[in-house]
């Protein structure tokens, strides 16, 4: 990104080649580096502080680890397809399933709703990008270089083979010799402060840089569920970064925090983790209840149902996850009053969860229903996360869970309530907001394909999960005999086949949907402005937006503003009539447009800094010669961060611009 | 993570409101009327009580689980560390002159109270070097027992934190000398302090449980 200046004469059209851009480029030097101004290029984004460039880069990155669980996900499978499988060794099996769940929680679904939550939430509360562009790109590049290290641990020795829970003294070095787990632990820390500074960034965007008249309460759904996310990470993230240094200073220097024969208490590891652990399942599905929220009122043609109720359901879910954490320990011994309270507690967090599920219900109550793939993906979440959140009802039933521990039946339950709420979701925001985001259409009838081949398969993978659970097979047993296979309908052979079977149609689903996204980009039809008819205001864009978002910031005045802008209510008839359509509202934001737009400039530092974290990791596992040079990139690169102004000088580009800016010419940097 | 306590100053959204044609009005011009630096700050501190939360919690369960003669009652020097946790709270009362100082835009006092803050802070690191170094001598190293693992790692966390701000309060005391500061001085040296104010309180917390409450 990079300053526009628009000189007042003339207006600048939208997204059009009237006047090619005078691209610049940097000139002059800034402290030790040329400051990165360049609006092409690979640079452009290596250096980008653009929080739309940075939403697109953490879905990509995102895409590529989802694949990357997924194929672990398959190989399980093709483990279990058969009695006493030999796919998989069973230290390759322990690394699977762990490096599957670790994958698929902190590597593809946190950041993909992080991918939306940077693109869209500036959009939709009408500003021109986050609070601290910089911290954002910061955040980005922590998240995907601590991935790529976790990923390394594959070709370095093996990877992690604890769980995701990493339960202690299981995951100590004696039981688990590889460096796998010294890899998980420390790459979750970078990730992790990935996931810090993107919670402090987006609570202060959300709370600070509101458009005029924005009140919380007009705030859109999907604002107010990453509101509530972030607070849940802001302080769900310290804990787990406790129990990460405690692991690691048992593992790499001696220390004895989870090792019983020292007299230690393992369940400490598993308060700490849990206490991490049970947000964490909200920050996972919040970000998707959120988007439904946006996509079902949208192709109902009903305002959201009980706005408020939802706003605060999900504010009650945020606060109440923090006291359920001990239900994921009901069969470690903890007593029967603490296991009584947690069993409550766990039962009254159904109940937001279940208002939730009426809101969306009774939006579409009598609406006019478009079915389209953003749509029938919505309906699908509320239909297969209520089933999820069925199942987790007989967990929170203290003496139900201690049988179900440990069995397949709560694979099947958090697959239901994660890939049936979380991924699901996150499906229907592809679909709802490509055109916003890239200004082409996914194609609808690929995508209903798509839809239905994704639904069967995940129903066919967890659904005899329940079965093969209650029938008592075991989670993370890297086989099963037909010896005590059963008989009949619960023969857990037969529904081990199917779920695999599910599994590889789970994959097609997955398959047809890159397939979606390759021909439409190729040659997809140009999107209109405001193919839904959509609400909320990061519809009242471009597509895709241009670099500062909105030539003039909108003043709101209702919810759904944009839909408010369109639409008028006869007040007598109660008729609703379309007064103004978007390319209308759009023209005459661009009449009015800001003269002078100022916006963050790219930085090498977020980057750099970056950089230096997975160097010390590595330095802290082989070699801590390398942990200092690291801390050196780490210390050098904060101060030339503190030292560098966000806006680069006049200096940085070539020719050197002037201060009039009115004589300024139209420089589109981004 | 500290990292955002030295860029936060300068990360502010210049260009966002001051020049977005329609907030030109004022100084405060954030939904909330907080400065963004500000919340920021004050997010990242009630994140960290969480951390020290973890570490307290560890301490206090493990506080017991030592030999005979290595515990907390024979090892700590209650004098001692008495005095340098005076110093570290007086290091507060420095600061708050500072930042009175930068918001009278007394850049002469300003860098003269950081200087002394960062002085106190040294002092007490120091203090926390020489206290582990002759626990060292006194035969409890840092795997002796849980009790000095998890010792060593809630005061070496809280020393790492005050090391943390003494560089802040120096990188400051140089930006304010060279007039390299982004953004509004006086808000550059408040968020320091709020920083360092957290990090006192924390001891204060520490100092009661670890030191002063007989195991």
């Amino acid at each position: 990104m990079a300053i526009i200046e628009r000189p007042s004469s003339t207006p600048a059209v939208a997204g059009a080649g009237t006047a090619a851009p005078a691209v610049v480029t940097p000139s002059e030097a800034y402290g030790v580096f040329k400051r990165p101004v360049s609006s092409t290029g690979w640079r452009s984004w290596l250096f980008t502080v653009d929080h739309k460039k940075l939403g697109i880069m953490y879905g990509v990155a995102a895409m590529v680890f989802f694949l990357i669980g997924g194929l672990e996900a398959l190989l399980i499978r093709a483990q279990l397809a058969g009695p006493e499988g030999t796919v998989l060794s069973a230290d390759q099996y322990n690394q699977m399933f762990t490096m599957h769940a670790t994958t698929m929680v902190f590597l593809f679904v946190m950041p993909m709703a992080a991918a939306f939550a940077n693109y869209f939430v500036p959009l939709q509360i009408g500003a021109r990008d986050v609070a601290f562009p910089r911290i954002n790109a910061f955040g980005f590049w922590c998240f995907l270089f601590g991935g790529i290290f976790l990923n390394t641990s594959w070709f370095l020795g093996g990877g992690a083979d604890g769980g995701w829970f990493m339960y202690q003294p299981n995951a100590n070095a004696l039981f688990s010799p590889s460096h796998g787990i010294d890899f998980w632990g420390l790459g979750l820390q970078i990730t992790g402060i990935a996931s810090l500074t993107g919670a402090i960034n987006l609570i202060v965007t959300v709370l600070n840089m509101r458009a005029p008249g924005m009140k919380m309460m007009k705030m859109p759904i999907f604002t107010w569920m990453v509101l509530v996310v972030q607070f849940l990470l802001l302080f769900a993230i310290p804990v787990i970064t406790v129990a990460l240094f405690l692991l690691m200073f048992q593992r790499e220097f001696g220390a004895t925090f989870f090792d019983v024969s020292a007299g230690a208490d393992p369940l400490l590891w598993q308060h700490l983790f849990w206490i991490f652990g049970h947000p964490e399942v909200y920050i996972l599905v919040l970000p998707s209840f959120g988007i439904i929220s946006e996509v079902l009122p949208v192709f109902s043609r009903k305002p959201l149902f009980g706005y408020r109720f939802v706003v605060f359901s999900g504010a009650a879910i945020g606060f109440l996850g923090w006291g359920v954490w001990a239900h994921h320990m009901f069969a470690s011994g903890l007593g029967p009053v603490s296991v009584a309270v947690f069993s409550v507690a766990t039962m009254l967090i159904a109940i937001p969860t279940g208002v939730k599920i009426f809101n969306w219900t009774l939006t579409m109550w009598g609406g006019k229903l478009q079915y389209t793939v953003a749509m029938l993906f919505a309906i699908g979440l509320v239909v297969q996360f209520t089933i999820g959140g069925l199942s987790g009802v007989t967990h929170a039933v203290a003496p139900s869970d201690t049988q179900q521990t440990d069995t397949y039946y709560i694979v099947a339950h958090f697959h239901y309530t994660i890939f049936g709420g979380a991924v699901l979701g996150l499906f229907a925001g592809f679909y709802y907001w490509w055109p916003k985001m890239f200004g082409k259409m996914l194609s609808e009838r690929l995508g209903k394909w798509n839809f239905w081949v994704m639904v069967i398969g995940m129903n066919m993978t967890f659904g005899p999960m329940h079965i093969i659970g209650l029938q008592g097979q075991p989670r993370r047993m890297m086989n099963w005999t037909e010896a005590r296979a059963g008989e009949g309908f619960f023969n857990l052979g037969f529904w081990n086949l199917v779920a695999s079977i599910g599994s590889f149609i789970l994959a097609v689903g997955v398959f047809l949907f890159i397939v979606n996204v390759w021909i439409t980009t190729r040659k997809g039809a140009k999107a209109p402005l405001d193919p839904w008819d959509a609400r909320s205001l990061e519809w009242m864009t471009a597509s895709p937006p241009k670099e500062h978002n909105f030539d003039s910031i909108p003043t709101v005045h209702a919810l759904d503003e944009f839909f408010h802008r369109k639409y008028e209510e006869n007040h007598e008839t109660g008729e609703v009539t379309k007064v103004s359509s978007a390319e209308e509202i759009l023209a005459e934001m661009e009449a009015n447009g800001d003269k002078h737009i100022h916006l963050p400039s790219p930085s090498y530092w977020p980057i750099l800094l970056a950089l230096g974290l997975p160097i010390m990791a590595y330095g802290l596992i082989y070699n801590l010669l390398l942990t200092v040079i690291g801390g050196v990139v780490v210390m050098l690169s904060m101060f030339g961060w503190a030292l560098e102004p966000s806006v680069a000088d006049d200096s940085d580009y070539d020719p050197p611009a002037d201060n009039g800016g009115a004589t300024k010419e139209l420089a589109t940097l981004g | 993570m500290a990292d955002i306590a030295v860029h936060a100053p300068d990360t502010g959204d210049h260009g966002h409101d001051d020049h977005g044609g329609h907030d030109d009005h004022g100084a405060h011009h954030t939904s909330t009327g907080l400065s963004n630096n500000k919340m920021a700050m004050w997010m990242f501190l009630g994140s960290e009580c969480l951390l020290f939360g973890g570490l307290i919690s560890t301490y206090m369960l493990y506080r017991g689980r030592h030999s005979e003669n290595l515990g907390p009652d024979q090892i700590y020097d209650i004098p001692f560390t008495s005095v340098s946790s005076f110093v570290l709270l007086m290091s507060s009362l420095t600061m708050v002159l500072a930042v009175s100082a930068a918001a009278q835009d007394d850049d002469r006092n300003t860098n003269l109270w950081l200087t002394v803050t960062a002085l106190l802070g040294a002092t007490f690191v120091g203090g926390q070097v020489y206290e582990f170094t002759s626990f060292y001598q006194e035969g409890l190293g840092f795997t002796t027992s849980l009790f000095s693992s998890s010792f060593y790692t809630l005061t070496g966390f809280h020393g790492v934190h005050v090391t943390v701000g003494v560089i802040m309060l120096l990188a400051t005391v140089g930006m304010v000398r060279r007039n390299r500061i982004p953004g509004q001085k006086s808000e550059v040296v408040e968020l320091v302090g709020l920083y360092w104010h957290f990090v006192d309180i924390v001891w204060i917390i520490i100092f009661t449980l670890v030191y002063l409450i007989p195991s």
